[in-house]
């Protein structure tokens, strides 16, 4: 493999997420873990939304849907655990478990169903109305899970314990954080895998020019909804993993803010580019934090950058630095 | 005369109070080039638009390979060998023309659903494409971004992708357009060429080249039939220099 510039910017910011947590214990500051596993998570949502958005083109403002649906995963799966009884469907029910790799399969079936559903409908519509009808379902969510009172409404729910991960100690930030970690490596790994397959192809002439693609005879909705699909389910899985971060899952991680951070970190950090996401939730992640630490007022600061990368550099971050995204 | 490959009958599209198309008949047989002619808004595009599937007649039929299309969708028609190129062409331009081949050779092989090879490292995406690449003279172009072709490279690349679809009938939108005298040169020996492989339907505005390439001609004149028939019936009839050829003989 040849090492060009985006090669040596992405295995730069992935060695500089992964310091962060190391140099942060050395100074005996187990904060920093925290944050960066923050920044891991967000991150793979936002490659989950990149999917999405960047390869194909489908603006959705309402992936908050998917990230909070595998919280709510998360939350309403270790409830059970904890209290004893079974989730009950009528017809069956189901015991919860503190499991964290059955809570991930279930979150990304969910939202990955969720999406299914949500995408069917949606991606019969582009520019505006695509960004509006992900908007409309996802604050439907939002809605939902607030006027739902079983599982803590407008409260939220917490999650009493960290959820176990077999063999290891989850209560130990370092090794959450190397658990989120692995996982948005691996996402990282089948974005690249999706994006040079076929299917990518397909997906990216998709959104460069719908009319080209069925030409050739391919159907280019079933490819976006598939796309949609998987989109969610990294989303999704990303919320389960931010739910037992915070120990704790509200419906604002179902709001239109969420779905807006998103799209965000991604602007940020270079739309369709394979590390543009963990450089943008990097980004955005310090700047809450140090800007945050200095004026309530942050996002004013934050949407100053925004402004900046969207007039200046439009490739984002890896953009700026690594140059202009090279199709073969 | 041959079985047609394609057969239009009494094909009819209104928009409002103008009928674009009006009681068409049209057929393309075996190795021929089969011109479609006519002064603009003669209702050539809407035409090549309702065979290839984009817009919907409101009566008439369009039979391909002896099967009735009407109801399918553009995909379908072009899986089953409905190669088009377009008056104003359309590609994916971030594309490398290699890679837009490359589309038009997946499609071929059938799923686009294959999540884990990667496209540039697949010698049975690139060998085809190269091929047709080859074949139209842009192998030397081949890596370089549709954005940065020229106008009639463009063209020759969406004649590559109908090639690399297999296609069994061609219809291609004023190929010529915006071309230079050389450009046309070279296209109108090579479509010479091409209708051995399958018969071309062809919108042109350039008379030299259709006279030059055409076995049949029809003539359109506000979405009907004036003429149809050998180039030199259509280069005598008096409707046709009248209407369309100018009496400057």
């Amino acid at each position: 493999m040849t090492m060009n510039r985006e090669t040596i910017v992405n295995i730069s910011l992935a060695l500089l997420l992964l310091a962060i947590p190391l140099i942060a214990l050395q100074l005996n500051s187990p904060f920093y873990v925290t944050l960066a596993t923050r920044m891991a998570i967000l991150a793979l949502a936002a490659v989950g939304l990149n999917l999405a958005l960047g390869l194909g083109g489908m603006v959705s403002f309402g992936h908050a849907a998917y990230f909070g649906v595998g919280g709510y995963v998360a939350g309403i799966l270790a409830h059970h655990a904890f209290s004893g009884l079974p989730l009950d469907f009528g017809l069956f029910q189901v015991p919860g478990t503190n499991m964290m790799p059955i809570i991930w399969v279930v979150a990304i079936l969910v939202s990955g169903l969720l999406a299914l559903f949500i995408g069917a409908i949606s991606i019969r519509t582009s520019g505006v109305y695509f960004i509006m009808i992900t908007l409309a379902f996802a604050q439907m969510t939002y809605y939902f899970a607030n006027s739902w009172p079983a599982y803590g409404g407008e409260d939220g729910l917490s999650i009493f314990v960290r959820n176990q991960f077999p063999g290891v100690n989850t209560l130990r930030p370092l090794t959450y954080f190397f658990i989120c970690y692995a996982i948005l490596l691996a996402a990282l790994v089948l974005f690249a895998a999706i994006r040079d397959s076929r299917f990518g192809a397909a997906l990216q002439a998709a959104r460069q020019n719908e009319v080209r693609v069925a030409t050739v005879g391919i159907n280019a909705n079933r490819i976006r909804l598939a796309a949609f699909v998987i989109s969610g389910m990294i989303t999704g899985l990303a919320g389960a993993l931010y739910a037992d971060l915070n120990r704790f899952v509200s419906p604002s991680m179902l709001s239109w803010h969420m779905s807006g951070e998103f799209i965000v970190l991604i602007i940020l950090g270079g739309v369709a580019r394979l590390y543009g996401p963990v450089a943008g939730a990097m980004l955005f992640v310090m700047f809450e934090f140090l800007l945050g630490g200095m004026t309530d007022r942050w996002q004013f600061f934050l949407g100053l950058v925004l402004l900046g990368v969207v007039l200046l550099a439009r490739g984002g971050l890896v953009g700026w630095l690594a140059g202009r995204a090279r199709h073969g | 005369m041959a079985e047609p490959i394609l057969d239009i009958r009494q094909l009819s599209k209104s928009f409002g109070a103008l009928k674009a198309t009006d009681g068409v008949d049209l057929d393309l047989v075996p190795g021929e080039i089969h011109a479609l002619i006519g002064p603009n808004g003669a209702g050539k595009s809407t035409l090549i638009n309702q065979i290839a599937g984009t817009l919907r007649p409101d009566t008439g039929t369009i039979r391909f390979l002896g099967q009735v299309i009407n109801d399918l969708k553009v995909p379908e028609r072009a899986r089953l060998g409905l190669g088009r190129s377009f008056q104003i062409s359309s590609l994916a331009p971030e594309f490398s023309a290699l890679r837009n081949v490359m589309l038009a050779v997946q499609s071929v092989q059938g799923s686009s659903f294959r999540f884990f090879k990667p496209v540039m490292r697949d010698a049975s995406l690139i060998a085809p494409a190269m091929e047709v690449l080859e074949r139209v003279g842009l192998a030397e172009r081949a890596r370089i971004p549709v954005a940065e072709l020229s106008h009639g490279e463009r063209r020759q690349l969406e004649i590559a992708i109908a090639l690399a679809l297999g296609s069994r009938a061609f219809l291609l939108d004023e190929p010529m357009a915006g071309m230079g005298p050389e450009g046309s040169k070279t296209l109108t020996g090579f479509l010479d060429k091409l209708r051995e492989e399958a018969p071309i339907l062809l919108v042109e505005h350039d008379m030299d080249a259709v006279f030059a390439l055409a076995d049949r001609i029809t003539v359109l004149v506000y979405g009907r039939v004036i003429a149809s028939g050998k180039v030199e019936d259509i280069r005598k009839d008096p409707e046709v220099r009248k209407a369309y050829l100018g009496d400057e003989q």
